[in-house]
């Protein structure tokens, strides 16, 4: 009881949609060739101030995804860097064959952020959640899939994929998170951070469900079990090498995701640990279409609240 | 049957004329161009033993007289972020393209012996990460129209002069997508875009009538805030008038219906549903190829350039 005051669940809660429009608003001030690419997506995207920081550069395409995606090809085409802001459900479902196509496939340098995905809009219901985003993308060769976790990641990630030519998707998460990183904070394609260390088990994690695997930790030492958390914002491509030291060292992996259990982080674990280093994994994630909640009352429910993910990893500790 | 091998790629490298040629001796050489082309692209079918030849030979004209008199390109600035944009939504109809860009000295002729051969560059569909002057991996129908208002929207962000034309079927308007970037070129006022639609009226088994009718197709163009243009497909002289001096009016986008027949001029393939992408037998190859080669020889090209 007495640690809960320093207890990453007490932390103060960010939007990183206000990281990612403060960022974006950054580099386009920095480098001419960055511009937005939105679906009527502006104010859901926060991206009020940049419209009126950059009137010609935030291109609205009205409501129509596989354009935008198709448009934000042809900006890259003509040397433009675009940034296409929209509710990822729609940006990877109505777009997926232009994602595919006139993104991976002609290697476009498009960085396709996805507002609000998981099940952010919570009781909006399953039209409306992403929780397949990262499976359909990941079966899609030549894509960067990133999954940050706070403020300060989101950041990170946009500045990385700025920089570096080629097809990136960003979840940008709506529903709060604390801050976890530091701000001199790097993202690296690949590279796992190992945000707490231990030895008896592991949860690897990212995107709104890191902080609730940290406090899943936190609950488990108080039990004398040592669990290592690994943040994993890279789910393509994924740190191999961390996944099968995890494996070889620690009784077991844990994966918490705010998607689907079927091909995200948990698949790319799983299929990492089979082919490297067979371990029992146990897959946190939606396993059906979300019933009526808030994104925080569903996690809870699909076993990712911190005791859900502490059951998980101590089940796997004691066997 | 034969397989395809460099003896079957031996078409002469046609090139640009000098910017002096007079419209004349531009138009013939367009045509010879087309000729030639539609030569080589009936022999790489016939000896690849695939291809989608019908869509091929409907759309070689507008190739030709984009590449060979209209497109500000060149093989030696290919990558130049100032050269036009052309952008074949049609992807089936890949070999028609390389043969162009072949003539037009993109690609070696002697490569197109590697159509959809394994490890070909030359693939059924194109690939701009591989073959010089393509400028989006298309096939999926309904892709290139976005791509193209994109384009345009960088060259005017850019407040650049370059041009996008882009080729779509007909019956891939009906892909939705289509529409929605035709209201966003609209929007955004972009009169350096060249949307060219080649009519056909037929799709893979039928016709667009019989499927899902497009016409009016010039008053729904209009009602989407293109400038339209009506145009013989096969016309050099039509054809390169109006893709040479679109936009038609300031702040509108351009939409040319190209009329055109699959399989054009092939007595037998013309308008014929069944040639979609059939590939014609040693019997039909023979007559195909005798009633190019006997068509009219055009003026002679001796102001190309090197």
């Amino acid at each position: 009881m007495s640690t809960a005051i320093t207890s990453i669940s007490d932390q103060p809660r960010f939007d990183c949609r206000d990281a990612y429009v403060a960022t974006l608003a950054d580099l386009a001030q920095s480098d001419h060739r960055i511009v937005g690419v939105v679906n009527d997506s502006v104010g859901s995207s926060k991206l009020d101030a940049f419209k009126k920081a950059f009137p010609d550069r935030l291109i609205n395409v009205g409501i129509a995804e596989q354009d935008m995606v198709g448009v934000a090809a042809g900006l890259a085409n003509g040397g433009r860097i675009p940034f296409v802001s929209a509710a990822s459900c729609f940006l990877t479902a109505r777009a997926l064959e232009q994602i595919k196509a006139d993104v991976a496939y002609s290697n476009r340098n498009v960085k396709l952020c996805g507002m609000s995905p998981g099940m952010a809009y919570g009781e909006l219901g399953p039209t409306h959640h992403s929780i397949e985003d990262i499976a359909w993308l990941r079966a899609i060769h030549n894509i960067t899939i990133i999954v940050p976790a706070d403020p300060i990641e989101t950041a990170a990630a946009m500045r990385w994929a700025a920089a570096t030519e080629g097809p990136a998707f960003i979840r940008v998460s709506r529903m709060g998170v604390p801050a976890i990183y530091e701000d001199d904070y790097k993202f690296v394609p690949g590279r796992a951070i190992t945000v707490r260390d231990g030895d008896d088990v592991t949860i690897i994690s990212n995107g709104t469900v890191l902080w609730r695997s940290l406090a899943a930790a936190e609950k488990l030492a108080e039990e004398g079990i040592s669990a290592r958390v690994i943040s994993m914002p890279a789910v393509k491509p994924l740190d191999v090498d961390a996944v099968i030291a995890a494996a070889r060292e620690t009784k077991g992996i844990v994966t918490a995701e705010e998607a689907t259990s079927v091909g995200g982080l948990g698949g790319a674990v799983a299929e990492t640990v089979v082919q490297n280093h067979p371990t029992r994994v146990t897959i946190l994630g939606v396993p059906e279409f979300a019933v009526t909640g808030s994104a925080g009352f569903l996690l809870d429910r699909y076993g990712m609240s911190p005791e859900g993910i502490a059951d998980a990893a101590r089940a796997l500790a004691v066997r | 049957m034969t397989a395809l091998s460099t003896e079957h790629a031996t078409m002469p490298v046609l090139g640009r004329l000098a910017p002096y040629a007079t419209r004349e001796e531009t138009i013939a050489h367009i045509a010879e161009a087309a000729r030639q082309i539609r030569i080589q692209d009936l022999k790489l079918v016939h000896y690849a033993g695939a291809g989608h030849i019908g869509g091929d030979f409907s759309a070689i004209d507008v190739l030709a007289t984009l590449y060979g008199a209209v497109l500000n390109i060149a093989p030696e600035t290919v990558d130049d972020p100032e050269r036009d944009r052309f952008i074949l939504s049609k992807g089936h109809v890949a070999g028609a393209l390389y043969t162009t860009l072949a003539a037009f000295g993109f690609l070696e002729v002697a490569e197109l012996a590697t159509f959809l051969k394994p490890l070909s560059r030359l693939n059924g569909h194109p690939n701009r990460n591989k073959v010089p002057g393509v400028e989006a991996n298309t096939g999926p129908l309904g892709h290139g129209l976005p791509i193209a208002v994109g384009h345009a929207l960088s060259a005017k962000l850019d407040v650049s002069r370059r041009r996008t034309y882009v080729l779509t079927g007909d019956g891939e308007l009906q892909e939705g997508s289509n529409w929605e970037a035709m209201m966003a070129a609209s929007q955004h006022e972009l009169d350096s875009l060249t949307v060219i639609v080649d009519r056909n009226r037929l799709q893979q088994g039928a016709t667009t009538r019989e499927t899902n009718d497009l016409d009016p197709l010039d008053q729904k163009a209009a009602a989407f805030g293109f400038a339209v243009v009506e145009v013989n497909g096969h016309d050099h002289g039509e054809l390169f008038d109006v893709l040479s001096s679109a936009p038609f009016r300031p702040g509108k986008p351009t939409f040319v219906i190209a009329h055109t027949h699959k399989g054009h001029p092939i007595s037998f393939m013309s308008n014929n549903v069944a040639w979609h992408h059939k590939v014609p037998n040693d019997g039909q190859f023979a007559q195909a190829l005798d009633e190019l080669e006997s068509a009219a020889a055009p003026t002679a090209h001796d102001r190309t350039v090197s």
